[in-house]
């Protein structure tokens, strides 16, 4: 990178790449060439730096400038103002705190020293197309330190030591894996990486592939090493397009630069890898239906033992792991076991990526140490509940996991105390509810969720579900009995012990923990029929207000049920017992007559 | 289902893609996405030559095929709408954009409009929460979609 005296950073992960920041990229390309500058600032596109609310990014090397909804205009400001006269733009800074900004993006509170860079080290910082910079940060080091210097079962032991767990959900320790698939003997073994991400609201896994794809190609050849396989599978959705391209892209640079293919580092040891593509089917999350999906059959799970790490792919022991597992590797092998195990908790070590979604001011992706409070998250890092409402839930696990409340604020967050406290880790996903949230409709929402994506092999689940997704929605519609809250919780029990794969077993928890933590909320609904948050539209009324209604009669010529009564020029009244709630009147009602109650 | 006749120059198109595979069943999958790529759907008489060529029963090709919500077996409009429904678009009030897009283009999620120009689909989450609710017209991206957009948004492509 020392040729260039500066470096334009754009941040060309999804969400910016749909906020249109390629042409942000190009404008400043062309500005920078109508300056003649092109030889001294260089512009690269990088992976998500995780301020994804903000977006599109451009931050500015060396001195660390970063740019907010930067947009295609804004080019010739940043090139003649920041670069030609060294003034910041200050327009384009992080609103809220312009005058911290300044010089460091150490300084915004959504980059506050909370976080931590492990598994995104490279996301934002190095160009995800160019394998040269990776080298330059370090990359492949680990690989080239495990086969010239250490055995298979030495590098297994580092992972154990370090205490790194599977990000991907169950939290199985990760080196106990590798060891497993390693003692298994076969004359073929395959190391898979799970990059199939189904919790919608999840976004983790996208950005370290699109953002540093090699690190996970590095860590997928030193499994090899460890496990004896070599050959590399990863499973990915055919969602993540951008994702794709960069694996492939990196996977390609790997080849031409001998460090995948044969006789790696010249130490005999020879590994390659290949793609596969998901088709949208959320069970093939899940690790052996996923086997399954590669072999080109329906995504449905099997029964477990056997584990794939003695039966897997074609029959073969296979050893999978979630992206961002890998992700962490490279970085155990440089820094050493013990420099991961002083950072997090007792029993998680390490840090944790998670999507920060929903009703909260800083959306992205944010990364930190294991035992960092769910307050810290959501109000340091995460800026706090949209519009200065007032939070109410953060769900964490996606559809297999629950919703926690104010109570759980200040729980550190590690695999254990998420479970305990009825949520779990899950992949990562964290979104944020305000007040205005019904909690009824949230399960109902996961719920349907599950209906969906149910592979429809065990009637437990297929049938179960589908049952829960019609009381939730009963109680939605106001039509709801207190012998249905009874109803739900047995039949959630139910679904949870007798289901034959994690989906079933956990696709009840979002009515389990919104019964646990909302259980007024429930009541309310059943008993007064009544939506605190505002949103089940079965529960609500449309009215006239009396006193506002100037009787002009739009709202009664446009309701579609002739609901609407009442002389021209006097008060008109909605007959409730015709109306279907379609809310038509109160869109025609110039003077905020109609009310919803 | 209707019967199509296939042209044969697509035919033969769909034999070198199964080809390039070995004729592998194993890759039953990526062929399927291939086969897409060119149809823009999945008819019946697709997966019958596909399970020729693959040597597999047309069941088992069928079995896959209405396994998974990427493959479709009618046909899509000329631009496919598409609605995120993940959680983060769904908390912030992609619903309403969906019953907006419902009532305006007058069609049901997985119907296309009589002219054949717009179909409705939802997707769980393209992972770009940051913008959501987001709606997509074939591979564009449009974020933070409010009901009030949605008109707009199909005006944009109503004379294309
Ligand atoms: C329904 C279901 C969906 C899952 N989805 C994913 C997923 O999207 N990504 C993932 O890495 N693991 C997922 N898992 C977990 C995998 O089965 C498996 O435990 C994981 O890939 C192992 O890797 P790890 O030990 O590195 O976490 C899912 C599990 C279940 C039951
Ligand atoms: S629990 Fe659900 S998803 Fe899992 S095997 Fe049974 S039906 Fe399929
Ligand atoms: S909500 Fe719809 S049906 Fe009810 S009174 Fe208004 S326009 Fe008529």
């Amino acid at each position: 990178m020392a040729k260039y005296r500066m470096h334009l950073l754009v941040c060309d992960g999804t969400t910016c790449h749909a906020s249109q920041s390629e042409s942000v990229k190009n404008a400043l390309q062309d500005c920078l060439e109508l300056n003649n500058l092109e030889n001294e600032v260089k512009v690269v596109s990088t992976g998500c730096f995780g301020y994804c609310e903000k977006g599109p990014i451009v931050k500015v090397l060396p001195d660390n400038t970063l740019y907010v909804k930067v947009k295609p205009g804004d080019a010739e400001e940043i090139v003649k103002e920041h670069i030609l006269n060294g003034q910041i733009v200050k327009r384009l800074l992080p609103t809220e705190s312009v005058a911290q900004v300044y010089a460091s993006e150490g300084k915004t509170p959504f980059f506050d020293k909370k976080q931590i860079r492990i598994a995104l080290r490279n996301c934002g910082f190095i160009d995800p197309e160019n394998i040269e910079e990776y080298i330059a940060h370090d990359g492949y080091q680990a690989l080239c330190k495990c086969l010239t210097e250490y055995t298979p079962q030495q590098v297994i032991d580092i992972i154990k030591r370090s205490g790194l767990r599977g990000r991907g959900g169950g939290g199985f320790p990760t080196g106990l894996k590798w060891e497993i698939t390693a003692k298994v003997k076969s004359d073929q073994k395959y190391v898979i990486c799970n990059a199939d991400e189904g919790d919608p609201g999840a976004f983790m896994d996208r950005s370290i592939m699109e953002g540093d794809p090699h690190s996970v190609i590095e860590a997928m050849a030193i499994n090899g090493y460890c496990t004896g396989a070599n050959k590399g599978l990863v499973y990915i959705r055919a969602e993540y397009p951008l994702a794709v391209k960069r694996l492939k892209v990196a996977i390609d640079q790997a080849r031409a630069y001998g460090l995948l293919g044969k006789n790696i580092f010249n130490s005999g040891f020879d590994f390659d890898i290949e793609l596969r593509y998901g088709a949208g089917a959320f069970v093939c999350g899940e690790e052996t239906a996923l086997i399954h999906s590669m072999e080109g059959k329906r995504g449905e799970p099997t029964f477990k033992p056997p584990f794939p790490s003695e039966h897997g792919y074609l029959g073969k022991p296979s050893n999978v792991n979630n992206v961002e597992t890998y992700a962490n590797v490279p970085v155990i092998i440089n820094k050493g076991a013990d420099w991961f195990a002083s950072i997090g908790t007792e029993k998680s070590k390490g840090s944790k990526v998670f999507a920060l979604a929903g009703k909260i001011n800083n959306v992205g992706l944010i990364e930190v140490p294991m035992g960092t409070t769910l307050r810290d998250v959501i109000f340091k890092i995460g800026g706090g509940i949209k519009g200065g409402k007032e939070f109410k839930a953060v769900q964490t696990g996606g559809p297999s996991g629950g919703c926690l409340t104010s109570h759980h604020l200040d729980t550190p967050i590690d695999y254990d105390n998420l479970i305990a406290a009825g949520s779990m880790m899950g992949s990562g996903g964290m979104i944020v509810m305000d007040e205005d949230d019904c909690m009824v409709s949230i399960a109902k929402f996961y719920l349907g969720f599950t209906v969906d994506e149910s592979c429809g092999k065990c009637s437990p689940c297929r049938i179960g579900n589908k049952r829960l997704y019609e009381i939730l929605d009963k109680i939605t519609k106001g039509e709801g009995t207190m012998e249905d809250l009874t109803k739900l919780r047995n039949l959630s029990e139910v679904i949870k012990d007798t289901s034959l794969c994690g989906l079933g077993q956990t696709s009840p928890n979002p009515v389990l923990s919104t019964l646990d933590n909302f259980w007024e909320e429930y009541v309310e609904h059943v008993v007064d029929k009544k939506c605190r948050a505002g949103s089940c539209k079965g529960l609500m009324k449309y009215i006239i207000d009396a006193e506002a209604c100037t009787g002009c009669t739009a709202c009664a010529r446009a309701c579609p049920v002739n609901a609407i009564s009442g002389e021209r020029k006097g008060p008109h009244f909605i007959n409730q017992e015709i109306c279907i709630k379609c809310g038509t009147c109160m869109e025609k009602c110039k003077f905020n007559a109609v009310l919803l109650q | 289902m209707a019967v199509i006749k296939l042209p044969e120059s697509k035919v033969q198109q769909l034999k070198d893609i199964c080809k390039s595979f070995n004729n592998d069943k194993g890759e039953l999958i990526n062929v399927l996405h291939k086969a897409q790529e060119i149809f823009g759907y999945l008819p019946a008489e697709v997966q019958e030559v596909v399970a020729k060529e693959l040597n597999i029963s047309i069941a088992q090709v069928y079995g896959v095929v209405s396994f998974y919500s990427f493959f479709s077996m009618v046909p899509k409009g000329r631009f496919p709408v598409s609605i995120c429904l993940g959680t983060a678009c769904y908390v912030r009030g992609a619903e309403k954009v969906l019953d907006e897009f419902r009532k305006q283009l007058n069609i049901q999620v997985g119907e296309s409009t009589p002219d054949g120009r717009f179909s409705l689909s939802c997707l769980r989450c393209v992972g770009a929460c940051g913008l959501a609710p987001v709606v997509m017209v074939g591979e564009k991206v449009y974020g933070r979609v409010a009901p009030e957009d949605v008109k707009g948004i199909i005006n944009e492509y109503a004379n294309l």
